[in-house]
């Protein structure tokens, strides 16, 4: 009834309709509590869609060949004495070329609205007084609004645990607090073995590493108590080395920050 | 003079046992080394599934309570070595490149037989030392990474078998590599030129690059390693001033290209399954040597991807992210020829064609979430979770497992003369093919939600998801059965093959099977088009 060309329209229009509609509908990522998760999340529905479009149609492709190609029981010989095609190469080096091009050009961009291509953030205090060299992990781009808050803290991981030190306060916690929609710096380093800083619902890791500190800057934008999860293996406890991190507005924020304070130390 | 000498003396021929014994001997045939590749690695596959179901057992529940954390901890270890190390390394380059390569070039035997015994040889001990250092007094519990200070800390007698183990089968590599390098460029017959080769050749031609030119890195790595370890030099351990990511630099410089060492020959041999059971020639042959070699120059500058999260510079994460991405494209180009040659034949869909386009499934999932790991900004958030996890599973077992299966198949008539049963192989495919993507495919979401790799227990939400998976694990245990009853079964009554029963026109399968010990009967035939189904050439058969 319908030419081929008809078919084969219907057909790609249906996995790029499919992977699309998965690719909207079908979200596989906790809440996002960071500025960096929004972003991130655009990165992972682009790069979704894009590989169900490859994938679903490969599959098509080796299983419509298994069924319309098999050998029919009466038949025998070979199939055509097909050994290549010019065109069809160029094309599948070319197109996939230019899409692995667009990918690491738009996920440059996203790195970029992340602020991974800005060098060490100088606003951050303890760098200043500082010359030794610090690796920064990701981090927010910074603004001026921000700049004149900025939240410092010094994380020490060690195994089993991580310990929070907040040097304006002068006091150390099991529990990291931050107050909402504040940028926090951190600087990170290890007493022992290599472990990592990571918070799913924020999007961010970064190792921290003994004998080399690590910087990682984040604004988190949802009220909230998520998990700080070690991703390094780093011993027996490995699986069992978390903290939480609880991010609170701002007044409630100040309330514990002056309470600790004022006790001097709060483990 | 494509003969070897030592092959030739007569004196040494009488020497070498017969039967079945001549499996557990020094022997220098091509064919019984590899055979000897094939059983060892295949019992060390045991070894390391049996491994792999204690890890899906203990995360069956979200508490640590089947076995100790540190022994938790030495079970993945040697669970990862043993399946890189002693299973697939050893199968797709030693067992099939030793069986196959000299029948492709037209040789008698590989160029340095003796050197091939030694190399099969260091396999059996350093992997018994491997496992044996349970019992000493644990086996090494810092990953298969080995990441200093944590592999400096640990128990030290099993780190330093671990390190042992690791330079001996290394070695065992590199002396493969150097073989298959100079079988494939100077025991070529004369009259066969290089772009006739299958495509196995070039597959093992690059592979065996890699593995001369990375290799000794981590067999340095691993030495300065066991310096800190035994005699507190201060090369990676911080508190002597040493630097920890220098390590993971020289440990990823080998075990990347490792990753093209376990995947190419599986795109090799691939290339010589589909275009048989298709009845069609293999589509695009000069692209897909170009693309190998890309993917080998490539694989050579992607190390540091491993450690986006490990503290480097800007510029390097993006270049990295760039080179890295780039290797789809020639992989790519590699998947487009292979259902090229699908369409249009006149395809036997038995096990052999099954697992084949398994893998091409599998190893097209596993190469996306690849290139989404590629973008530092998306593997940021997913690093050393079991979205990692299930990506190199889908690339190393849905890749290159289901080729070695899918080669046994395949060549099981060449190595035995006896068909294998086409109902038990499709059975273990249904198995396997199920039980893999049930195991693997829910732990992309378990590490997109916040569970890392390497634990013992983890947050009770992800239970239901982690169960899931361990009943995948079941199956892909039980998917061993079938296998196992199909191959004794054929060896003892399976039905006569004759020579060719695929009718193939590979230089392997133009002599007697199972091949004589000099692989032919006067001279090795010339094959100027070992693809040349649907051709005149095919016709004659």
């Amino acid at each position: 009834m319908f030419n081929k060309n008809f078919y084969l329209i219907l057909i790609i229009s249906a996995v790029f309709g499919i992977s699309f509609w998965i690719g909207f509908n079908v979200n596989l990522l906790p809440v996002e509590a960071s500025i960096n998760a929004p972003i991130y999340d655009e990165l992972f529905k682009i790069l979704f869609i894009i590989g169900l479009i490859i994938f679903i149609g490969m599959t098509i492709a080796v299983i419509y060949s298994l069924f319309k190609f098999r050998k029919r029981k009466d038949q025998y010989g070979d199939g055509i004495a097909l050994e290549g095609n010019l065109s069809l190469e160029i094309v599948w080096t070319i197109i996939p070329s230019i899409i692995v091009l667009i990918i690491g050009l738009y996920s440059y961009n996203i790195y970029d609205r992340m602020g991974g291509m800005k060098e060490l953030n100088h606003s951050h205090e303890m760098m200043t007084s500082n010359t030794e060299k610090i690796w920064a992990g990701i981090s927010q781009a910074s603004s001026n609004e921000f700049a004149s808050n900025n939240l410092s803290v010094e994380v020490s991981a060690m195994q089993f645990a991580f310990l929070f030190n907040y040097p304006k306060g002068e006091f150390i916690s099991g529990e990291l607090h931050v107050p909402v929609d504040h940028k926090v710096s951190m600087k990170m380093e290890s007493k022992d073995v290599i472990h990592a800083f990571w918070v799913p619902e924020f999007r961010i890791k970064q190792d921290i590493i003994p004998g080399q500190p690590t910087i990682l800057n984040f604004t988190p934008t949802k009220v909230g108590k998520y998990p700080i999860i070690c991703a390094e293996l780093c011993g027996p406890y490995h699986g069992g080395m978390r903290a939480s991190i609880i991010v609170e507005e701002e007044s409630d924020y100040k309330d514990w920050f002056n309470k600790n304070t004022k006790t001097e130390v709060s483990l | 003079m494509t003969i070897s000498i030592d092959s030739q003396d007569p004196n040494t021929k009488s020497l070498q046992p017969k039967g079945w014994l001549r499996y557990l001997s020094f022997s220098l045939d091509h064919k019984v080394i590899g055979i000897q590749y094939l059983v060892c690695g295949f019992l060390f596959y045991l070894i390391g599934g049996t491994l792999a179901s204690a890890i899906r057992i203990e995360l069956a529940s979200p508490m640590s309570d089947f076995m100790p954390r540190d022994v938790y901890n030495q079970v993945l270890t040697l669970h990862g070595t043993i399946m890189i190390f002693l299973w697939i390394v050893p199968v797709v380059n030693g067992a099939f490149g030793n069986y196959l390569i000299p029948f492709y070039v037209g040789a008698r035997d590989m160029a340095f037989p003796r050197l091939n015994a030694v190399a099969f040889w260091l396999i059996p001990p350093s992997g018994l030392m491997l496992v044996a250092s349970y019992f000493v007094e644990g086996a090494a519990q810092a990953g298969w990474t080995a990441y200093p200070p944590l592999s400096i800390t640990t128990p030290q007698s099993g780190q330093i078998i671990w390190i042992m183990s690791v330079l001996l089968l290394g070695g065992s590599s590199i002396f493969g590599g150097i073989n298959f390098i100079a079988t494939i460029i100077k025991l070529r017959r004369p009259g066969l030129k290089l772009m006739q080769l299958p495509m196995y050749c070039w597959a093992m031609l690059g592979t065996s690059l890699l593995v001369v030119l990375s290799t000794p890195v981590l067999a340095g790595t691993l030495i300065l390693l066991s310096f800190d370890i035994v005699a507190h030099t201060g090369f990676f351990n911080p508190v002597l001033g040493g630097n920890v990511v220098v390590y993971q630099h020289l440990f990823w410089f080998y075990s990347h290209p490792a990753v093209y060492i376990m995947v190419l020959p599986a795109f090799g041999l691939v290339s010589e399954i589909l275009p048989v059971h298709s009845r069609k020639p293999l589509f695009g042959y000069t692209t897909m040597v170009f693309s190998i070699m890309g993917i080998v120059v490539l694989g050579l500058v992607v190390w540091a991807h491993h450690m986006f999260t490990s503290g480097t510079p800007p510029w390097m994460r993006l270049f990295f992210t760039i080179a890295t991405a780039f290797i789809a494209v020639p992989t790519g180009i590699k998947f487009f020829n292979w259902v090229a040659t699908l369409w249009g034949g006149k395809i036997s869909i038995n096990s052999a064609m099954l697992f084949s386009c398994g893998f091409i499934i599998n190893f097209v999932f596993g190469g996306i979430t690849g290139v989404a790991l590629a973008q530092v900004p998306f593997d940021i958030h997913v690093h050393d979770t079991y979205f990692v996890v299930a990506h190199f599973h889908y690339i190393v077992y849905g890749g290159t497992v289901f080729i070695i299966f899918s080669s046994i198949y395949h060549w099981f008539p060449k190595v035995t003369g006896k068909l294998m049963s086409e109902r038990l192989g499709i059975l273990h495919f249904a198995i396997t093919f199920i039980g893999f993507n049930l195991c693997f495919a829910p732990q992309h979401w378990l590490g997109l939600n916040g569970m890392p790799r390497r634990v013992a227990e983890y947050d009770p939400q992800f239970q239901f998801v982690n169960q899931i998976s361990s009943v995948g694990a079941l199956l892909m245990a039980i998917s061993t059965i079938p296998f196992l009853v199909n191959v004794f079964l054929s060896i003892k009554n399976g039905k006569d093959s004759g020579d060719n029963p695929w009718n193939a026109l590979t230089p392997e399968w133009l002599t007697s099977s199972p091949p004589p010990v000099e692989n032919w009967v006067g001279e090795a035939p010339l094959v100027e088009e070992p693809y040349g189904y649907g051709k005149p050439i095919s016709q004659e058969n």
